[in-house]
């Protein structure tokens, strides 16, 4: 039954070595924080390897936190009749089971909006692709992409391999792209930072851009907003922003000092591609405008409240915010949440909606101002998506019917 | 023929191959209830994967991937070896899992560029837990 040295520990011992010895790290180094991925439900494996753990006394060495589950576990009720039954039924027993073992159910894609953020130089272990790519850019805390199982490992451990992004010299920026032919009206809208992810992933791939001229204004919201898309159009887990971002005071500085491989004017016409690529749909009535992928923030809240505040959603539309609790209740204490949901607006925790039961009933066109959102729901949820800007979602949910600011567009035509 | 492998998770198997001309996502790509790859851009789409020596250039990088290997063994529908060419930390992880909570065995081993090319064409492979490819 001890912990120390029962069943569970070794597999995570076993589990942490292979990919230090598959890495070519030397040695193991201390984390300070984990970001469980594990508590997404995909099959019974998932549940088998978490009741070991409980089974044999495991506990975490690290504070470890829950990314998104598959279900909200605050409203069982939503659709819940819709989706596959043991699938819900699975995905809840999983959450339950990371609870029993001690992570601390937050259940969100963007811990890095709740307080005690990891610091500078810290290693920490994450697995959701936004996280990793914010928690490293943005934060400057370090980690690689850490999957199933080996996430959970890690935080057994308190442990994880010294390679790659955990390394100074794997932190090294490889291709630079400069956004400075792109006007600054355009740079100040939120839609900017959407594309730009989105162009970042396609140019970058798996490695690390650093982008050159973002706007002093650019704003957290901003930032994950390029952490995410570039994660889900490329597979970019660390970027820099010159002048923006803790380890990019400097361009010379984010290359520490190297050529880089390759340097890239971005250009209007990049943007305006991939707006064309993140809208499948064209613009018409809509079904669903989807908001908070990765999950709603305070400041975003603050935005979209006075621009629903005394409305009404068109009644054939569905308004999803997803957020975390934490974030929720701040946001209902500051006033934003009464008047979104007299709206018609539906807050949802603990989940998202591209690929939560909770909306696969939903068909037609939905709109959302998310390129991560848009990215990913054509294909998991059979819908049209068209892109737009905040402000854009806000009215379109309102008049029924995709709504365009053509000011912003005919920057991009 | 008698390669030697870099071992990524040891195990022995002798089957009959499924070669991919492509890296596969196992989350997303792949259904670990039935072991048949679904994604309808992959050129082997439809192929089943079940006792076989799944011979592929790389796996995709989802995050999704070591639980998806881990059910598909669970299911009894998984590969009964894998050969990669480039190493893969997902699939390492999801066989050693499998291998804990199920007893499976299922070998992943990586090799050379060279090595991968002669292995292409093999109809049927062994490998061995010291990991020798025959």
């Amino acid at each position: 039954m001890a912990g120390k040295d029962g069943p569970a520990m070794q597999l995570a011992i076993n589990t942490v070595l292979q990919a230090a010895a598959i890495m070519g790290a030397e040695r193991l180094v201390p984390a300070t924080f984990a970001h469980l991925d594990a508590c997404f439900y995909a099959g019974q494996a998932h549940i088998d390897f978490a009741r070991l753990l409980l089974d044999h006394g495991a506990r975490f060495a690290v504070p470890a936190w829950t990314n998104n589950g598959l279900v909200s576990l605050e409203q069982p009720e939503l659709r819940a009749g819709e989706a596959d039954a043991d699938t819900i039924a699975g995905a809840r027993e999983l959450m339950h089971l990371y609870i029993k073992i001690g992570a601390r159910p937050v259940w969100t894609c963007a811990p890095y909006q709740l307080p005690d953020r990891p610091a500078l130089g810290d290693h920490i272990i994450v697995g959701e692709s936004n996280a990793v790519s914010f928690y490293n850019a943005v934060i400057g805390a370090r980690t690689n992409k850490y999957g199933d199982f080996l996430d959970v490992a890690c935080a057994l451990t308190g442990k994880v391999p010294l390679a790659r992004l955990h390394t100074d010299e794997g932190r090294a920026g490889q291709i630079v792209l400069d956004t400075s032919a792109v006007p600054d009206k355009l740079k100040s809208g939120d839609i900017f930072f959407h594309l730009m992810g989105h162009v970042m992933g396609q140019k970058a791939g798996s490695l690390i851009p650093v982008i050159e001229g973002l706007p002093e204004s650019t704003s957290e919201d901003n930032l994950k907003a390029i952490s995410a898309a570039g994660a889900a159009a490329g597979g970019v887990e660390l970027w820099h922003g010159v002048g923006i971002t803790p380890e990019a005071a400097t361009l010379d500085g984010a290359l520490q000092g190297k050529s880089p491989a390759a340097q890239i004017a971005i250009t209007v016409d990049d943007l305006a591609q991939a707006r064309n690529q993140l809208s499948s749909g064209t613009d018409g009535p809509l079904n669903m405008v989807a908001l908070g992928t990765p999950h709603f923030s305070l400041t975003e809240f603050a935005e979209l409240a006075p621009l629903l505040a005394g409305r009404k959603v068109h009644q054939d539309v569905k308004v999803y915010v997803t957020t975390s609790r934490f974030i929720r209740d701040l946001a209902a204490a500051q006033g934003h949440i009464a008047p979104l949901e007299a709206a018609g607006v539906d807050i949802i925790t603990d989940t998202c909606t591209y690929f939560s039961p909770a909306v696969r009933g939903c068909t037609g066109r939905a709109m959302t101002n998310a390129a991560k959102w848009a990215y990913y729901a054509p294909g998991m949820l059979g819908i049209e998506v068209c892109f737009g800007s905040l402000a854009e979602c806000a009215e379109s949910a309102v008049a029924g019917e995709v709504w365009r600011d053509h000011d912003i567009w005919r920057s991009l035509q | 023929m008698s390669i030697t492998a870099r071992i990524l998770t040891p195990g022995s198997a002798r089957a009959a191959t499924l070669v991919l001309s492509e890296p596969l996502s196992f989350w997303g790509g792949f259904d670990p209830q039935t072991g048949i790859i679904l994604d309808q851009h992959h050129p082997e789409a439809g192929a089943c994967v079940k006792d076989r020596i799944l011979v592929l250039p790389a796996a995709r990088g989802s995050g999704g991937t070591p639980a998806c290997i881990a059910e598909s063994l669970r299911c009894k529908v998984g590969p009964a070896g894998v050969i990669l060419k480039a190493s893969d930390i997902n699939v390492a992880t999801g066989t050693l899992v499998a291998k804990t909570l199920y007893g499976t065995n299922c070998p992943v081993v990586c090799v050379t560029a060279d090595d991968y090319e002669t292995l292409c064409q093999a109809a049927e492979l062994a490998i061995d837990e010291d990991g020798t490819i025959t």
